[in-house]
């Protein structure tokens, strides 16, 4: 009984680290030769990248051990040869990337602001989180809290939107844009779809109006048409006219994305969500959005990473955000002619954030099992 | 004509407008739209309709209606505001504190010193190339110090008013100096970097054409890549304002390796802009910087300024506020120019600082001399 129960092993060439290598990168001859070639460019490339970012790299101090003030004192300026990014520039302006141009005794206050997106974006990511309740009220109040912490107001003195720069730009910009967007999406995609001609009819012509335009021109429209329809008491803020028009932008793109996620649905789910008696907003609320934003994800978090890159934008108004603060560093005769290490930093920067968004998807995907089929059958 | 002034009248009334010239335009624009010239009988006629119609336009033009003028606006605002770039080497740009810098920068200052004797008072306003002019019409800035080159559609068209020239800019040419040539008339045949839609790529052709010598254009779109294409020699020749080949020399890594031909082949004035129509702001911001050319001309620096109080030349006295009234006349503390010397310094000074030839910028006096040392840098005397 013993030999006849013994489980005879797969071969060695089809499991374990050999397998894998065999089946995803020398599966056949032409899949052979394209997995050297590629090792090849990266044996290539890996370190002469490491070289240039880390080993020959100046951080603080050049090659003869002075710290750097200038790009005249870079190692690679001082001996060409020699020396790789002079990262320098990135360690003595990074106050100015992080807070553009944010007054030093108040800057607590932005740290305290990003703690506090971390901690309100914690309940959100992680649905096991303990007392995920009372994180979630926080949540919810977080937007006017850091509207006082950043701008000013109930004790705190006022820091006008002018100084603002850098990441906490792109951040406020791509946070409240996204967070914004979501909502008046959903409801736009609801009112398209709306059998009350009214609703459907100004729902679709906002949606494509705002779709048929570049966010070029909607900054523009922030910025130059919004102030003239104003009187002069009420003068809104730069950031906000923008803010403005980037969440108009978002949210006629969102309002697509959702309505795709709706029609996904079958109509035996609107059936018989109404047999059960259920009014319009309970249907919609319980049993058709949950599907629909479920199937959304991937091209929600899409249309997020994009504008959240699009802000960049922003710079054509005269907003110096991330980007804008890495030209305007450009700019500084001190640190002239050092464009590839800020615009590395620059995209590094933007990397993480939008890598993040696009994991974070992914798990939600998984979590969420979107991709098996759901509804009628 | 009388009836459409006396239009304008009508609906502005007694309001005075300086909200926007984009508002009093759009105003207009609407105007004309809506109202045409049988509205305007029966209003005078005395239609109901039209009085309610004007009734609402009054209220329109109550909301873009304000006070006397930008520099009480800027009085009790307490700060001036005023547009500067993105980030311009030597002229405007964030240093490692993030202060603006830049003879742009010093401008500005310099404005902000006369109005309230204190160079913090400014906050600098970011602008682009599109953003500039519609920032300045729509008042939320005061002043434009923001390398704009005067030109008669901007001043005019536009509605703006050029008080001066800081900056006596033009298109230049740099070559790299192996290749050896010293004057731009020997580039026959050379490729040349220009940046497209420009007037850069109209000079050039205009000059190669008058030279008789042929050239081969090499379309770029951003200064960046100018520099990325010279520098990687797919062009011979790169081609813009010298002030931004200044620049783009000191970024290389060996700016030895490159030089900058004597030619110019345009006229490029930068100065700071005010919004037509408001001539006693525009006073302001003409003789701040004026004053700052005069005290180079008369050698008063910001070291100096305190023994030249007690000077005998009577227009030292004049400009730094010992006799005479002049500060009053600007409505401005009688000891404004005497603060400008003080606080930011004279022109020159502000000029080695920024892009002379201590700085990596590198860019020698030339036309910026004054117009006693060979340059056209020139004030109206101070009396």
């Amino acid at each position: 009984m013993n030999e006849m129960n013994e489980v005879r092993k797969p071969p060695v060439a089809t499991t374990g680290i050999i397998g894998w290598l065999r089946i995803n990168l020398f599966f056949n001859w032409t899949n052979s030769l394209i997995t050297l070639f590629v090792i090849y460019c990266l044996y290539q490339f890996i370190p002469w990248i490491l070289d240039w970012t880390i080993f020959s790299a100046d951080f603080k101090y050049n090659y003869l051990g002075e710290k750097i003030t200038n790009q005249e004192m870079c190692s690679r300026n001082l001996d060409p040869e020699n020396g790789g990014a002079c990262w320098a520039v990135i360690y003595v302006r990074f106050y100015q990337f992080i807070y553009g141009f944010y007054p030093k005794v108040e800057v607590w206050r932005v740290n305290i602001a990003y703690a506090m997106l971390a901690l309100a974006l914690l309940p959100l990511l992680y649905a096991k989180l303990p007392y995920r309740k009372y994180f979630l009220y926080f949540t919810y109040i977080f937007p006017v809290i850091a509207y006082f912490l950043l701008n000013g107001g109930l004790g705190f003195t006022e820091v006008s939107t002018n100084k603002w720069g850098g990441l906490l730009v792109t951040l406020v910009l791509g946070c409240t844009g996204i967070a914004l967007a979501f909502p008046i999406g959903i409801m736009l995609a609801l009112g398209r779809r709306s059998k009350l001609p009214v609703i459907s009819m100004m729902c679709t012509l906002f949606i494509e109006f705002i779709r048929g335009v570049p966010l070029i021109t909607l900054l523009f429209f922030g910025m130059v048409m919004l102030p003239l329809f104003l009187p002069e008491g009420i003068d809104m803020d730069g950031l906000v006219r923008v803010l403005v028009a980037v969440t108009l932008f978002q949210s006629a793109y969102m309002a697509e994305v959702i309505r795709g996620g709706l029609q996904a649905i079958p109509p035996g789910q609107y059936e018989a969500a109404k047999s059960l008696g259920m009014s319009y907003w309970r249907m919609n609320l319980l049993i058709i959005l949950p599907q629909a934003i479920r199937i959304s994800i991937p091209p929600i978090v899409n249309t997020s990473i994009g504008l959240f890159k699009d802000t960049t934008l922003v710079i054509i108004v005269g907003i110096l955000d991330l980007l804008g603060i890495g030209r305007g560093t450009l700019a500084d005769t001190n640190w002239l002619g050092l464009s590839y290490e800020i615009y590395f930093f620059v995209s590094l920067v933007f990397f993480i954030f939008t890598f993040g968004m696009s994991r974070y998807s992914l798990y939600l995907e998984k979590k969420l099992k979107t991709g098996i089929n759901m509804g009628a059958d | 004509m009388y009836k459409q002034n006396l239009y304008t009248q009508i609906i502005v009334g007694n309001f005075k407008l300086n909200k926007s010239i984009i508002g009093i335009n759009l105003l207009i624009c609407y105007r004309e739209a809506i109202f045409e010239k049988r509205y305007l009988n029966n209003y005078l006629n005395g239609e109901n309709n039209m009085k309610k119609l004007l009734s609402i336009f009054a209220v329109v033009a109550f909301a873009f209606s304000a006070h006397a003028g930008t520099l009480d606006d800027v009085k009790n605002r307490g700060f001036l505001k005023c547009g500067v770039t993105t980030g311009l080497a030597g002229f405007a740009a964030p240093d490692d504190s993030g202060e603006w810098a830049g003879l742009d920068a010093d401008m500005c200052r310099a404005v902000a010193v006369a109005v309230f004797g204190d160079r913090s008072k400014v906050e600098f306003i970011t602008t682009t190339g599109k953003s500039r002019f519609p920032t300045l019409a729509s008042g939320e800035v005061d002043m434009l110090a923001r390398n704009t080159t005067w030109t008669i559609s901007r001043d005019v068209n536009l509605g703006f008013e050029f008080v001066g020239v800081n900056f006596y800019d033009g298109q230049g040419f740099m070559v790299p100096s192996a290749l050896g040539v010293s004057s731009a008339t020997e580039l026959d045949g050379a490729t040349v970097c220009i940046q497209t839609g420009t007037t850069t790529e109209l000079n050039l052709a205009d000059f190669f054409r008058l030279n008789g010598i042929s050239y081969e254009a090499l379309p770029i779109e951003t200064n960046d890549e100018g520099k990325e294409n010279l520098f990687a020699g797919r062009c011979d020749v790169y081609t813009t304002d010298a002030s931004g080949l200044s620049s783009t020399r000191a970024a290389a890594s060996n700016p030895d390796k490159w030089v900058v031909l004597p030619e110019i082949i345009s006229k490029e004035p930068l100065g700071p802009l005010v919004r037509h129509g408001d001539h006693q702001w525009g006073d302001v911001v003409r003789w701040s910087l004026n004053a700052m050319i005069i005290a180079e001309e008369l050698g008063i620096t910001s070291e100096n300024v305190d023994a030249q109080l007690s000077s005998n030349v009577p227009e030292v006295l004049r400009l730094l506020g010992v006799e005479g009234n002049y500060g009053e006349m600007l409505e401005l503390s009688n000891d404004w120019a005497y603060q400008i010397i003080k606080q930011i310094g004279n022109y020159s000074e502000s000029y080695e600082a920024n892009v002379g030839p201590d700085t990596p910028l590198e860019i020698a006096r030339g036309l910026n001399a004054l117009w006693t040392q060979g340059g056209i840098l020139y004030a109206p005397p101070f009396r």
